[in-house]
């Protein structure tokens, strides 16, 4: 009970400053802006660029049960406005991560989430399970939605009752705050929101990237090896605002809005139309500050419109008839 | 090892030859830490497209806290850089990935194909200031045609260098491929470094492995991030794929797997 005290004494805004603090189910947030998963590494490949204790949250690259090779290069390509990946889930292993990569999240005073994905039911569990007990993890956000890996992943992301099940699987295994995260690369996002919240998730996050892929005329071949991507970045955040939109309408639990999250109004965006924190994705690779900045643009919009908290301004978009 | 994020002025812009440009930024930071064989990612405009950041070599760096890039247009990216002018400020991040391995004082050649050229004028200043009798070293320098390599031929030749030249079109020097001229030059050196398109360097590493010296090659592929999160630049490596960013772009010859590309 001290502990959480003293824990939310060290996120209290400085006097006079408005007040960022959001919840994500049980998981307390300094401020609602976190990285997102992959965009990230392991969040020390950013410690000479960004203040990590600055950031309302950190998830780190989606970690499987056995260490991933991931896809034959090339694996990036530049589109408008936004890029295509197909890394295929390249890391370390659960294990490795917890021996290698924990020790120095544990330093941060910035909650970390852990990204999982598995091929299978049982994997999801296993991996959760593992992370269990483990000092310097937060929550877990369960990748139910990567297009880049042939087995089980699209099953998973785009079949309600197996994103139930893997939701489930993954809420018995773990006392962890659970974060699903949805693909939206699905005819009606707000089924799938509904099933993994009816399954035990705490929190749901969106979106993924969406399926795509880019062809060089002159070579006559695709431009990744693996034929298809994930498509993110600005070009996806229309896409991304209208679906968290639907969800945060649907459903009661805390929605995270991802996609294409460049800068404060893009994620104030995101904020009104009711998603409780936002997570900034390939903005990292092009601009390693933008998720400080954002933090300062919610701060400034805070005070520019007189409000004292951000959780006063989630969902308050208007519309129509307002 | 240190990177930094850092708004940096545009002080010159030469335009060496069509297509290639010689940018000198004022990056005191950056320029302080910098060796030879490392890269910074450049954002060419603040707007969204093009979007990633285009990595580049460090050309020079200097003891006033500037550094130069060298660069050809090639596509969007590049077009755009090649439009900024004196005064404007370009974000970069940087110095990133290893960069060259020099120590003793054995004699060494220098390789470079097109724009490849660029890291390897820093890595022979910083060999030339180290005192070495560079007499003794090479420069094998290639392009496709005289205009792309004078300027730059002659600022080894400065420095003391024995240099080589080949062009395409035999504009100047040997007419045709720089590992034509390599044969000469292999037995009395001892360490080469190379930096081009693929095919030079694969030519160089099986002439290298052959005569049983050892070879340094700087690689590019596609980056988003340059700093060891996006994991999109991997090729292939003997153990493995290896991240160019990060493990790289320098690599011993021999750490990677030149008969799968
Ligand atoms: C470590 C490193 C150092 C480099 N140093 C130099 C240098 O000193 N001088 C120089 O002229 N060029 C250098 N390059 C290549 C340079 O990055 C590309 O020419 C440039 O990114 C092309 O951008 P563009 O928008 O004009 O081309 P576009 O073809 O429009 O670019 C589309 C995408 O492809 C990527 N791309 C295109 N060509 C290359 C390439 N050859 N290598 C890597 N990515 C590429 C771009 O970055 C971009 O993401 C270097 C590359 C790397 C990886
Ligand atoms: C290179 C790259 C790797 C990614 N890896 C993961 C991953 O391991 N797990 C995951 O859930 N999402 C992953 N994502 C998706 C992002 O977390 C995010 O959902 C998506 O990129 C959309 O946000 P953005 O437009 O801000 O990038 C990855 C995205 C990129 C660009
Ligand atoms: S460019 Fe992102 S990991 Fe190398």
């Amino acid at each position: 009970m001290k502990e959480a005290v003293m824990e939310s004494a060290k996120n209290t805004p400085p006097c006079g400053m408005p007040d960022l603090r959001v919840q994500i189910g049980s998981l307390a947030l300094r401020n609602p802006v976190m990285t997102a998963s992959g965009t990230f590494g392991y969040a020390r490949e950013f410690e000479n660029l960004v203040d990590l204790n600055q950031l309302g949250g950190i998830v780190v690259k989606g970690i499987s049960l056995k260490p991933k090779p991931g896809n034959p290069p090339p694996r990036i390509v530049e589109t408008a406005c936004g890029m295509l990946n197909a890394i295929g889930l390249e890391n370390v292993g659960v294990d490795r991560f917890i021996t290698g990569k924990v020790p120095y999240l544990r330093t941060l005073s910035t909650p970390v989430v852990v990204n999982i994905l598995g091929d299978s039911v049982e994997e999801y569990s296993e991996i959760a399970r593992r992370l269990e007990g483990v000092e310097g993890v937060a929550a877990l956000e369960v990748n139910i939605s990567c297009p880049n890996v042939k087995k089980g992943g699209v099953a998973f992301g785009t079949v309600p009752e197996m994103a139930a099940k893997v939701t489930e699987a993954v809420r018995q295994a773990s006392s962890l705050p659970l974060i699903v995260k949805l693909s939206p690369n699905v005819t009606d996002i707000v089924v799938m929101a509904r099933a993994v919240a009816d399954a035990g998730a705490d929190a749901v996050s969106l979106i993924n990237t969406l399926i795509g892929m880019a062809i060089d005329p002159v070579s006559r071949r695709p431009r990744l090896a693996n034929v298809i991507g994930g498509l993110s970045g600005p070009a996806i955040k229309p896409v991304a605002l209208r679906m968290v939109w639907q969800v945060a309408q649907a459903v009661s639990l805390p929605v995270i809005g991802i996609g294409g999250i460049t800068t404060a109004d893009d994620a104030l965006e995101f904020l009104l139309a009711g998603a409780s924190a936002v997570q900034v994705g390939t903005a990292n690779f092009y601009d390693p500050s933008a998720a400080e900045n954002i933090v300062q643009g919610i701060t400034n919009y805070l005070q520019e419109q007189g409000e004292d908290r951000l959780v006063d301004i989630i969902g308050t978009l208007k519309t129509g008839t307002d | 090892m240190s990177e930094f994020q850092q708004k940096c002025s545009i002080l010159g812009r030469d335009c060496l030859a069509p297509d290639i440009f010689r940018l000198t930024l004022q990056a005191p930071k950056i320029a302080a830490d910098a060796r030879p064989g490392q890269f910074v990612m450049v954002r060419v405009i603040d707007g969204l497209d093009p979007l990633l950041r285009r990595p580049f070599s460090i050309h020079r760096s200097f003891a006033d806290g500037n550094i130069s890039l060298l660069f050809k247009v090639i596509g969007k990216g590049t077009a755009m850089l090649a439009r900024r002018c004196i005064g404007d400020q370009l974000d970069l991040v940087g110095p990133l990935g290893n960069g060259f391995e020099f120590s003793d004082d054995r004699p060494v050649c220098l390789i470079g194909g097109g724009m490849g050229i660029a890291p390897l004028l820093f890595l022979a200043e910083q060999l030339h200031s180290t005192g070495r009798a560079t007499e003794k070293d090479h420069v094998l320098l290639g392009a496709r045609n005289k205009d792309e390599l004078t300027p730059l031929a002659d600022e080894f030749s400065a420095l003391g260098y024995t240099v080589q030249l080949a062009t395409d079109d035999g504009s100047i020097g040997h007419k045709g491929f720089i590992p034509d001229l390599l044969d000469f030059v292999l037995p009395s050196v001892e360490q080469v470094y190379t930096c081009g398109p693929h095919l030079m360097m694969k030519n160089v590493v099986l002439q290298c492995q052959q005569a049983e010296v050892n070879c340094q090659v700087s690689l590019e592929t596609h980056m988003a991030c340059g700093m060891g999160a996006c994991l999109g630049c991997t090729v292939n490596g003997k153990r493995g794929l290896v991240h160019v960013c990060k493990q790289g772009p320098v690599f011993n010859a021999d750490q990677l797997e030149w008969s799968l590309e």
